[in-house]
């Protein structure tokens, strides 16, 4: 603790440079903290703040699994710097799931067996999330071409693409 | 036949760990944390093969934050699952380039990095084996100690001074009568390249040894709860009761996590480090370069045929470029001597298969187990040889399938309860419409399009490789509200193996799903055993264990309720949940009643806590004779085949796949959802062999493409426009409801079928994978 940021303020320093102030919204809460300026946000958010929804699958920006909602936009967490978030508002895994129940995208994820082994899960429902937000009537190209930089090893797509699809048709009827 | 009517099984559950899945919280081993765990990193050799000389880690050592650094030396222990030929760090030699020279444990991963980068070696480079040719050549050794080395004897043939790690035979019949007899032979070479897993979460493990005693706890994405603590236990020569593994959501496996990989490694690091908990997690690039891969192979295939086309002999070389260490890839190499032929009946046959070791990251299983490889080989030579007779390749297929009544490569009688590869062969041919390849001139029609349309067919089949005495076991507990907590040692990593056994589970006690809870987080202290999660055998073999313990549980409520209803236990019958009396359907008592024994109404009990458990082993399986190949391998075989439409760009070569059609002979499937996803995740899996994957090594043996940058596994943009599944149920015998294993199947022959679709398309055979843009393109360009 820096005792600048009170309880929510957290110092790892791996670089030996002067960690650097952050104040950025998380799944709707705020948060104070400084931070080592070579952590990436994928780091921040998993090391840090605890949230392990988000996962790792290579640390280059290749596979989608860190993928995270920053500002309205889907961003590879591994490769941007935790620095970078500063002043911005996050959305992870977490916080999909309003009041204790799930989202329309999570409950057809489940209906349509998106998943297997899960792994892919959370950045996959995060880019479907982004591409639902600014587009909730998606052609089946689109919903490709929105999920095209998260890998699934396990479940060929064809039932992610279904649930995406079936979210989307039941976000326009229901939460008009 | 009447068809039995079930109350789950053959339903549609979702899986039970959904939820969990879609909101973060379910934990894997990346999430893993542990008061006073130290983070490892490792130091990999940059050369194929060279001589250690020396290794100065002083600097490393003295790095504050440091806990241990270990080089050979310190872990003088060998491991291997058949053969036992594998260090757990390289010592005195190293033999492909990304295997483990030394290992750093510190307080965090910046500063094991660090240490890692102080460490300095001096190696001198020697000539290494990078080809098939140079392996078989053996003028390098890979393993000069080859003569040495310990290995599983009468099922495995390492040859004496030597690259060959096994040499596996099938002689059947006689091939020179084949040969003499055929109208036509024909020959041809196929090869594929080496590929990746590509599980999402790469290998990571987390191990704490106590120092002063031999008690060791490693938690691991591994797909092998009880192996791993079966090749702990003989590394380190320590009791097995001393060892828990435990297994919590493990982020896909596809065979590359079964065995014993990096946990070992951390284990020492552990000790050394004085009993802090270590956890080791592998980059990206170190899952491509260092950890194991599905063989690259060469298949020389020669086949007789009569003008008819029934095939008169089949003979099979079949190299597998299996990288520095056996691992998997012997047992991969053996598969081919039993199902290298394909599913069809041949009289006369002679396979060999040479299992090879070369200068390569080595290979290990991966989901099809040899038989995308060989099949590749196999079924692309059907293909040819229908072009050559002027034949209708699904007619080829039909005349030499395996029937009730024909005997497989090693001697095994087929019957219909084994299943049926002609339903499913016609079953896909009808679906995508296969009416024979579209002549020439249809195709230079297209041609003139930009865009060429073909369709291709396959077979495929598969039976798990497994050891003669493969076993599991289930253990069941009642609780108070009638509900059963089930305990199986299978690793649930997307399969949906919990949420079948679930199904089964309630359907024996006639409960519902909900009622049955499959305890998630396997701990080889607390679950029964389970050989390995792998070869698609849990369904059969668990599946049976887990009705067997329902029953038994069932046995015991009855035995309580006689004393309670004063009857004998075969006057009791069990539905919804009650026990009840079948002369007096209205005396009846609750499960929750019986679930801690009975209490009368004046206060005395009887019975106790209901505890059942189940078993099954593998029966009548037998060693495979060393010369003919001849035994009974495996418990069950799962046939199947696929038809495919492509569309083949002309002037890119790319490949879009319109169509798939796979169908399986699956006895009874249990949950269809379920097993669509393995279908369709599968096919996907065998699309990215078939046109994407493959590794590249340079000409001094190094991985060129250690990234998904260069290393590309299939996207959303790469799936089918439509994968069809169809299932064919003729139930096997011994097989709970009649099932059997598909969660490998749907890769199998994916790869052939889209080359066989690739001639139909362009008239262009093709012997070598991937098909590739480029490869595609090339050889479109070539033939103009
Ligand atoms: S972990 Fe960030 S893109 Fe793979
Ligand atoms: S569900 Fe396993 S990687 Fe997507």
């Amino acid at each position: 603790m820096c005792g600048e940021h009170g309880n929510n303020c957290f110092v790892h320093v791996d670089s030996g440079l002067p960690p650097v102030g952050l104040k950025c919204v998380v799944n709707g809460e705020e948060i104070q903290a400084c931070v080592d300026p070579t952590m990436t946000l994928l780091n921040f958010l998993r090391n840090e703040l605890k949230l392990f929804g988000t996962k790792e699958g290579c640390g280059e920006g290749e596979c989608g699994a860190c993928t995270i909602i920053m500002n309205g936009e889907t961003v590879n967490s591994c490769i941007i710097l935790a620095v970078e978030a500063d002043g911005a508002e996050i959305l992870t895994v977490e916080g999909l799931a309003k009041d204790g129940e799930l989202s329309i995208l999570q409950q057809e994820f489940i209906k349509m067996d998106a998943l297997q082994c899960g792994f892919c899960t959370p950045g996959m429902l995060m880019s479907a999330r982004a591409l639902l937000d600014r587009n909730p009537n998606p052609s089946e190209e689109e919903i490709k071409e929105a999920l095209a930089g998260n890998f699934c090893r396990c479940t060929g797509y064809i039932p992610i693409i279904d649930a995406v699809k079936s979210a989307a048709k039941r976000e326009r009827e229901e939460l008009k | 036949m009447v068809e039995k009517e079930y109350r789950h099984i053959g339903k549609s559950y979702l899986r039970k760990e959904g939820q969990e899945k879609v909101t973060g919280q379910a934990m894997y081993i990346h999430d893993l944390e542990l008061p006073g765990m130290l983070h490892a990193k490792l130091l990999h050799s940059p050369h194929a093969r060279a001589k250690i000389l020396s290794i100065d880690t002083s600097k490393a050592k003295a790095l504050p934050g440091v806990k241990a650094v270990l080089v050979g030396e310190d872990a003088p222990y060998l491991v291997g699952l058949y053969m036992i030929d594998k260090r757990i760090i390289a010592r005195d030699e190293v033999r492909y380039q990304g295997e483990v020279v030394a290992a750093v444990a510190a307080i965090d991963e910046v500063t094991a990095e660090k240490a890692v980068s102080l460490i300095e070696v001096e190696y001198e480079v020697l000539p290494a084996v990078h080809t098939i040719d140079e392996a078989l050549e053996g003028k390098i050794l890979v393993h000069e100690d080859i003569n040495d080395l310990d290995y599983m004897k009468g099922v495995f043939f390492p040859q004496p001074d030597s690259n060959i790690a096994s040499w596996n035979t099938t002689k059947k019949g006689d091939i020179e009568k084949g040969f003499a007899e055929a109208d036509l032979i024909v020959e041809n070479e196929f090869t594929l390249p080496a590929v990746a897993h590509a599980p999402m979460e790469t290998h990571v493990s987390v191990a704490q040894a106590d120092p002063y005693s031999n008690k060791l706890k490693v938690w691991s994405s591994s797909q092998s709860p009880f192996t791993l603590r079966d090749m702990l236990a003989k590394a380190f020569n320590i009791p097995r009761k001393d060892i828990e593994v435990v297994i919590p959501y493990i982020g896909g496996g596809f065979g590359g996590k079964a065995g014993i990989h990096i946990e070992p490694l951390v284990a020492v690091l552990s000790k050394a480090a004085k009993g802090r908990p270590v956890k080791l997690k592998m980059t990206r690039e170190e899952e491509f370069n260092q950890l194991p891969t599905r063989a690259g192979m060469r298949g020389r295939i020669k086949t007789g045929v009569k003008k008819n086309g029934k095939i008169t002999a089949f003979q099979a070389y079949y190299d597998w470029d299996s990288g520095a260490y056996a691992d998997y890839g012997v047992n991969v190499g053996k598969t081919a001597v039993y199902s290298g032929g394909g599913g069809y009946e041949i009289e006369n046959a002679e396979i060999h298969s040479r299992t090879l070791y070369t200068n390569k990251v080595f290979s290990t299983a991966y989901r099809g187990f040899g038989h995308l490889e060989t099949h590749w080989s196999v079924e692309r030579q059907m293909d040819i040889i229908a072009q050559k007779l002027g034949m209708d390749p699904f007619e080829l297929r039909m005349k030499n399938i395996l029937k009730p009544g024909s005997r497989t490569l090693s001697g095994e009688v087929i019957y219909q309860h084994t299943g049926s590869p002609s339903e499913c062969l016609e079953a896909v041919a009808k679906e995508i419409g296969w009416t024979g390849y579209q002549t020439k001139e249809e195709r230079l029609e297209q041609f003139k399009t930009g865009k060429v349309r073909g369709k291709g067919i396959a077979l495929l089949q598969k039976a798990p490789a497994m050891p003669t005495n493969t076993s599991t076991g289930a253990i069941m507990q009642m609780d108070e509200d009638g509900g059963v907590k089930l305990m199986i040692g299978a690793v649930d990593m997307g399969q949906g193996v919990n949420t079948a056994m679930a199904q089964i589970a309630a359907e024996e006690l006639d409960i519902p799903v909900e009622k049955v809870e499959v305890s998630w987080e396997i701990n080889s202290d607390k679950h029964p055993y389970d050989w390995n999660t792998v070869a698609s055998k849990y369904t059969l073999m668990g599946g049976n264990a887990v009705k067997k313990a329902a029953q038994d549980m069932l046995r015991q409520m009855k035995e309580v309720a006689a004393q309670v209803f004063r009857a004998h236990i075969e006057e009791l019958a069990h539905k919804d949940g009650y026990i009840y009396h079948i002369k007096h359907p209205d005396k009846k008592i609750p499960y929750n009643k019986l679930s801690r024994g009975y209490v009368f109404e004046n206060g005395n009990a009887i019975g106790g806590p209901l505890i059942s458990h189940g078993v099954y082993t593998a029966s009548g399986l037998t060693n495979l004779d060393p010369e003919t190949g001849e035994g009974l391998p495996a418990l069950a075989w799962t046939f199947g085949a696929h038809g495919v439409e492509i569309e083949v760009d002309v002037e890119t070569g790319e490949i879009t796949v319109l169509k798939m059609a796979s169908a399986f002979d699956a006895g009874k499937v249990i949950n269809k959802k379920l097993v669509d996803g393995q279908v369709i995740g599968g096919v996907l899996q065998g699309i990215g062999s078939a046109i994407l994957e493959g590794y590249k090594f340079s000409s001094d043996g190094t991985l060129l493409n250690p990234s998904f940058t260069d290393n590309k596994i299939p996207t959303a943009k790469d799936a089918p426009l439509e994968v069809v599944p169809i299932y064919i149920e003729n139930e096997q015998v011994d097989g709970p409801y009649g099932a059997r294993g598909v969660a490998e199947h749907p890769m199998i022959s994916v790869p052939s079928a889209v080359g066989n679709a690739l001639y139909d398309a362009t008239g262009i055979n093709f012997h070598s994978l991937p098909l590739s843009p480029e490869n595609v393109a090339l050889r479109i360009a070539e033939n103009k």
